[in-house]
């Protein structure tokens, strides 16, 4: 394992402080076309997981928009930092999100 | 400019041996960059040990040569896959397995710049000399965004240069910079690595670049909601699939049919203009045929990756990927499998080098380890002539044709076994490590560059004559040998009573009485089981070159009249030996058996090849040519036994 993958391994993804009462849900969640405020990821959800949502985008405090699902329900595409991704609902279910107003 | 116009004599000679290596997200333009730069003079291969190819090649500076290597695509130097651990590997001093590069060029797509920036924080952690290439800014205008460059550069405190792809001016600027890999600036201070941090100083750089986020891809929206629509998405993939396939299937076959002629055509040359023996027969047969077998891919190969090359660089092979996902989850497998395992109906050399579309190598290997069980086309022949042994073309079950209806359930078996093998293989990559999450980028629809399309297509037909070709020489040769030696004088046999003027009934001789008999012999004990006598052995065994060589060389084990049409001459043949003496040799059970053996067991050499040259090893393709004998030979016992017991 290089120095620089070692370290970038020990990162833990900081969640976005919210206001105690703002509803919280997941990725998998939000209907098609709102967009919504990503708060934090899982602490349940495996911790290379975690980080790799981060580096693609998901990063705590960003704007994230539900575009469509697939045909059985499964993946869906989101728009986030500017360009769109699929996700599995396994993975969407890792990201916390609270809605955008 | 680089110090070429200065004479020779204060050029120092930095370039000899200095290696530069790409780094960059999937569709960031690293790979058109890495083509632009090196062009025909790039050679694939493997890294080390690992199913993960290497494309590296050479490209002239104004006082030099300097090696560009193109590492695989990834998101982040935190690695989850094979192929981006090594990208990390690569980049690190320590590591000595593969050389450390002396200065990294990193692709960032001007317009996903706020995820990109996040790759080149890590980049710029391992200490190398780094400068940006800015990819995609004529859509980034194009989309109403905007960057400065110039403030970009102060802001990372590295070289940044915009490459508009196709134009010849940027390139050479980014070829003066790379002259100077030595003396570019780097950053006062490195950019950090804790999560908020990292957001926060992505902001600030934005900020100072004074970029302007583009707005969404307009043609993009409106092929989307057409594309992936659950209704007219669907029906658009499984027409785009249905063209595909017709492709590769029946477009290239006029071609193949023309090589072969070809290839029949000297064979015959030969043989006319020689005199009769076995050198003229080794020539024609034996070198000729082997050549033939080995360009008869060709056209296959051409037309899959201009058609794959095409759908992933247009930026449509994520979009079929996505509507077939959760199809291919089943399998274990993602989306973009599903092309490979369609390419394996025509033929599984193709098919299994269309794994390289697949970022990830444990999906790789698995959709290799199903890819040789999907029907392909070198299996109809075989089906077709034992399907006609026991079933009247006439039967009907109720309203089907009997013969159409086996030929439709093998291949509806090929296919769930193909996507069985797949999922037992990526369940047990999955104990070698970490679960990957699945995720995949929509790059906008963009226009595919004609250049990296002919350069996948170069490559892939050099790789296959090069690589592969030779095994499958070698394998036609040595088979043709075992076939055909050792050496009979006419005396010989004459002695035995064979018309030496009849050459159906030489044919026969010589194969009766060839090396491959013994070896038919031997292995009798071994498919005695399944109701194979020596003669259906030597068939099995010669197959190895083809599958369809199968039914030619039962045709000369028969000696029929016309040995590609041995169906008659086999229906009258009798078990020379044993308990069974005297009886129908091909009865019900013994040809649903072969069959079911024709299905499972990986007969063809070529693939074996393709699998040895796309897994880096031969580990792979010993495992693949062992597990599926040990199961075309458990399921040909099972359909032997079955077919048996109700007929």
């Amino acid at each position: 394992m290089s120095m620089v993958s070692a370290h970038l391994g020990r990162r833990v993804v900081q969640p976005h402080a919210v206001p105690d009462d703002t509803a919280v849900s997941t990725l998998a969640d939000l209907r098609r076309g709102t967009t919504a405020r990503i708060v934090g990821i899982c602490e349940t959800a495996d911790p290379a997981t975690c980080r790799r949502l981060f580096d693609l985008g998901f990063a705590p405090g960003t704007e994230v928009e539900m575009l469509r699902r697939a045909p059985m329900a499964d993946p869906v595409v989101f728009r986030i930092a500017g360009y769109e991704i699929a996700l599995r609902r396994e993975q969407a279910c890792c990201i916390r999100v609270s809605a955008d107003q | 400019m680089s110090g070429a116009h200065h004479g020779h004599g204060a050029t120092t000679k930095v370039h000899e041996g200095t290696r530069i290596a790409l780094v960059g997200s999937p569709n960031s333009g690293k790979t058109t960059l890495f083509n632009a730069l090196t062009g025909l003079r790039a050679k694939t291969g493997n890294y080390p040990g690992v199913t993960v190819a290497r494309y590296e090649g050479v490209t002239t500076l104004d006082d030099g040569q300097v090696v560009i290597e193109d590492l695989p695509g990834t998101y982040s130097l935190d690695p989850i896959s094979p192929d981006e651990q090594i990208v990390a590997d690569v980049l690190d001093p320590q590591h000595t397995d593969t050389p450390t590069p002396d200065a990294l060029v990193v692709t960032l797509d001007a317009t996903t710049l706020r995820r990109s920036l996040g790759l080149l924080t890590h980049v710029l952690q391992t200490g190398l000399p780094v400068c940006v290439v800015l990819t995609f800014t004529d859509e980034l205008t194009r989309r109403q965004g905007s960057l400065d460059v110039d403030l970009l550069r102060r802001a990372l405190g590295v070289p940044v240069l915009a490459v508009v792809s196709g134009r010849r001016q940027d390139l050479g600027r980014l070829r003066d910079l790379l002259a100077t890999a030595q003396d570019w600036a780097r950053p006062a201070v490195l950019p950090p690595t804790g999560t908020t941090e990292v957001s926060a100083w992505i902001a600030s750089v934005l900020a100072s670049a004074h970029y302007d986020v583009p707005l969404l891809d307009e043609r993009t929206r409106r092929a989307d909601a057409v594309l992936l629509h659950p209704v007219w998405g669907t029906l658009v993939f499984f027409a785009t699939m249905f063209a595909f396939f017709q492709v590769i299937f029946t477009v290239a076959a006029p071609a193949q049919a023309l090589i072969e002629r070809f290839f029949g055509y000297l064979g015959s040359w030969v043989t006319t203009h020689l005199p009769e023996g076995w050198v003229s027969s080794f020539l024609s047969d034996a070198m000729l045929g082997g050549v033939g077998g080995v360009l008869v891919f060709l056209p296959q190969i051409a037309l899959l990756f201009v058609l794959v090359s095409l759908l992933e660089g247009v930026g449509y092979m994520a979009r079929a990927a996505f509507l077939m996902d959760r199809v291919m989850s089943r399998a274990g497998l993602e989306g973009r499998a599903f092309v490979a395992l369609l390419s394996s109906l025509a033929c599984a050399i193709p098919g299994i080098m269309a794994t390289r579309t697949l970022p990830s190598a444990r999906d790789r290997l698995a959709t290799m380890m199903g890819a040789p069980l999907m029907t392909c086309s070198a299996r109809l022949p075989v089906y077709v002539l034992l399907i006609g042994l026991v079933v009247d073309s006439g039967t009907r079950w109720g309203p089907i044709g009997a013969q159409g209806a086996i030929m439709f359930g093998l291949y509806v078996l090929g296919a769930l076994s193909a996507m069985t093998s797949a999922w037992v293989f990526s369940r047990l990559g999955r104990s070698h490590g970490p679960l990957m999450p699945f995720y995949m980028e929509m790059p906008p629809y963009r226009m595919p560059s004609l250049r990296s399309v002919g350069l996948a297509v170069w490559d892939a037909c050099k790789t296959f004559l090069t690589k592969i070709g030779k095994i499958i020489l070698g394998t036609t040769i040595v088979l043709w040998l075992l076939l055909n030696l050792p050496n009979h004088s006419v005396g010989d046999m004459q002695a035995a009573g064979v018309d030496t003027g009849d050459d159906a009934a030489v044919s026969a001789y010589v194969i009766d009485h060839s090396y491959a008999a013994g070896a038919g012999h031997f292995v009798e004990p071994v498919f005695q089981p399944l109701g194979f006598d020596w003669r259906i052995n030597v068939g099995v065994l010669a197959s190895l070159s083809a599958r369809e060589v199968f039914v030619a060389t039962l045709g000369q084990v028969a000696a029929a009249e016309q040995p590609d049409d041995p169906g008659n001459a086999l229906s009258r043949m009798t078990v020379d030996e044993g308990p069974r003496a005297g009886e129908p040799l091909f009865t019900p059970p013994v040809v649903a058996a072969l069959l079911v053996f024709f299905l499972y067991a990986l007969q063809c050499m070529s693939t074996i090849g393709v699998l040895r040259r796309e897994s880096g090893s031969w580990r792979w393709p010993a495992l693949a040519f062992g597990y599926l004998f040990a199961v075309a030979w458990v399921m040909g016992l099972l359909a032997r036994v079955v077919v048996g017991a109700v007929t």
